[in-house]
């Protein structure tokens, strides 16, 4: 990536130049499959519900790769004339200055700017570009895994991603109404396990008694939680085992990590429950401060 | 074989040993379950992750029945040859901690036959079991913060080349300059599960 790009001048090219990324920014996809067995984790969009809203929105294939934002302040200029869409977190969006609404579809002419500020509530916005984000592929996803440090180069400011050709079909609509993301306190469905049996009763009852905050040591590898500590029915170390997302993993000072899209393929803690997949969204958008209360799932 | 749920996106199944790890990791390979994205094989374990709308209890009966014969498949691997400078700075260390002299340990490590069991900790890691148990040493106690990319360690019942450079708490041995991962190479992994390796010692 760089200052020149394939086709300069030539109008069906399009591409997006990142002018700032705020806090964080990467390109994401649906994530890699069938990778694990090397140590290649899935990776892919922290939120796949905003993610996949967002190129429903354009008429994109599943899959196509979007910009996943942390907090806002990610810029973009439109080189050639692109449609695009923001999901997710709410961030204000201004479109060369004017203000624009997210789960929208948005049309940018050549040279137009597109701004996200920082979202009230919510974590992780997403921006999907009609024909999709399309930088080179690293073992079949263009996703970033901070993680493993594989996958497309993070943008940085001055970078222009290529944009792929648009799809055969069209938009149906303009505007989805959808229920706003994020909030000051989230509930979790997990269910109890793998390794349960590996804490006593006051800690299983602790876990999903008292109220866990999102700490800033937070990621795309996993939220960090401060609340009751779980306190462990046996000594020992378990072997590496491999992990999964929504995995709450617990090291030994007994406050758990909640493993995200860029979790570890394996781990050496043992994991006292697994958030429910519908309810991995959510706990994307859980920025630091959140309160999270985890219910037992299908409950008792 | 036991059989845990990792809520609705995985199957963590418990087997007796390495070697049923990797009997149940070919079968896998060979045979795919439907619904399952990904297979992940570890120490005693191994984690098939589900498609989203798969359920795991049909999943977890499909995978009860799969016979698990107790031998290392010796059909499956390609053998590789890592050359190693066996000047690692934990070398004293090891010989210590297995009363073997700072010599033997060489000798024990290129004199061992190597299986890559299952990969993990960073793409391409591959964790390798061997044929000599005097070779099995503690962690460090704490890790390093900087492994050099191509250390060759110890730890557990198992050595490992590290891919890149990396924090680690492995026990270093030596290092060599074979390149572990290679994004442009087909496979990028040279260490897969089921690849048999040897240590050779570079002056």
């Amino acid at each position: 990536m760089g200052e020149a790009f394939p086709g300069r001048g030539d109008r069906t090219v399009t591409a997006l130049e990142v002018l700032a990324t705020g806090p964080m920014t990467t390109v994401q996809d649906t994530g890699r499959f069938g990778h694990a067995a090397l140590g290649v984790g899935r990776s892919g969009a922290a939120d796949p519900d905003s993610y996949a809203l967002a190129n429903r929105l354009l008429a994109n294939p599943l899959g196509a790769a979007a910009l996943e934002t942390t907090l806002g302040g990610l810029r973009v200029r439109a080189h050639g004339a692109v449609t695009v869409a923001v999901t997710g977190a709410e961030a204000p969006v201004w479109v060369n200055g004017r203000g624009a609404a997210v789960n929208e579809v948005l049309h940018l002419p050549d040279g137009a700017e597109l701004a996200l500020g920082a979202p009230a509530r919510g974590l992780r916005s997403y921006l999907a570009v009609r024909g999709g984000v399309a930088v080179p592929p690293v073992l079949g996803s263009r996703s970033t895994d901070v993680l493993a440090g594989l996958g497309p180069a993070v943008p940085r400011a001055g970078d222009v991603l290529p944009v792929g050709p648009a799809p055969s079909t069209f938009p149906h609509l303009d505007h989805v109404p959808v229920r706003a993301v994020g909030g000051g306190r989230v509930e979790l469905r997990v269910e109890l396990g793998p390794r349960e049996d590996w804490f006593t009763e006051r800690a299983l009852e602790a876990l999903l008694s008292g109220d866990y905050e999102v700490t800033s040591r937070s990621d795309r590898v996993g939220a960090r939680l401060a609340g009751p500590t779980l306190e462990r029915a046996r000594e020992g170390e378990l072997p590496s085992e491999g992990m999964v997302a929504g995995a709450l993993q617990v090291p030994p000072g007994g406050e758990p990590v909640l493993f995200l899209a860029d979790h570890p393929v394996t781990g050496g803690y043992p994991v006292v429950a697994v958030v429910r997949s519908a309810d991995l969204p959510k706990a994307a958008q859980a920025r630091p401060g959140t309160r999270i209360r985890f219910v037992l799932w299908p409950g008792v | 074989m036991r059989v845990l749920k990792c809520a609705d996106t995985g199957v963590l199944v418990e087997v007796a040993d390495l070697a049923q790890v990797i009997a149940l990791g070919a079968a896998l390979e060979a045979d795919p379950l439907p619904g399952v994205t990904d297979v992940v094989p570890a120490a005693r374990t191994v984690l098939l992750r589900l498609e989203p709308g798969t359920d795991p209890a049909g999943v977890a009966a499909a995978v009860t029945g799969i016979p698990l014969s107790a031998e290392i498949s010796q059909s499956a691997g390609e053998t590789v040859t890592i050359p190693v400078h066996y000047d690692g700075e934990d070398l004293d260390d090891i010989a210590g901690l297995t009363g073997l002299s700072p010599r033997e340990v060489v000798r024990a490590h290129t004199s061992a036959t190597w299986t890559v069991a299952f990969c993990g900790f960073a793409p391409g890691f591959g964790y390798m079991v061997g044929d000599d148990p005097r070779l099995h040493v503690p962690r460090r106690g704490e890790a390093r913060t900087r492994v050099p990319q191509g250390s060759v360690a110890l730890a557990g019942e198992f050595t490992g080349v590290y891919p890149r450079s990396s924090p680690g708490g492995w026990q270093l041995l030596g290092r060599t300059d074979a390149v572990i991962w290679d994004l442009d190479r087909n496979p990028p992994g040279l260490l897969r599960p089921g690849v048999r390796v040897r240590f050779e010692e570079v002056a």
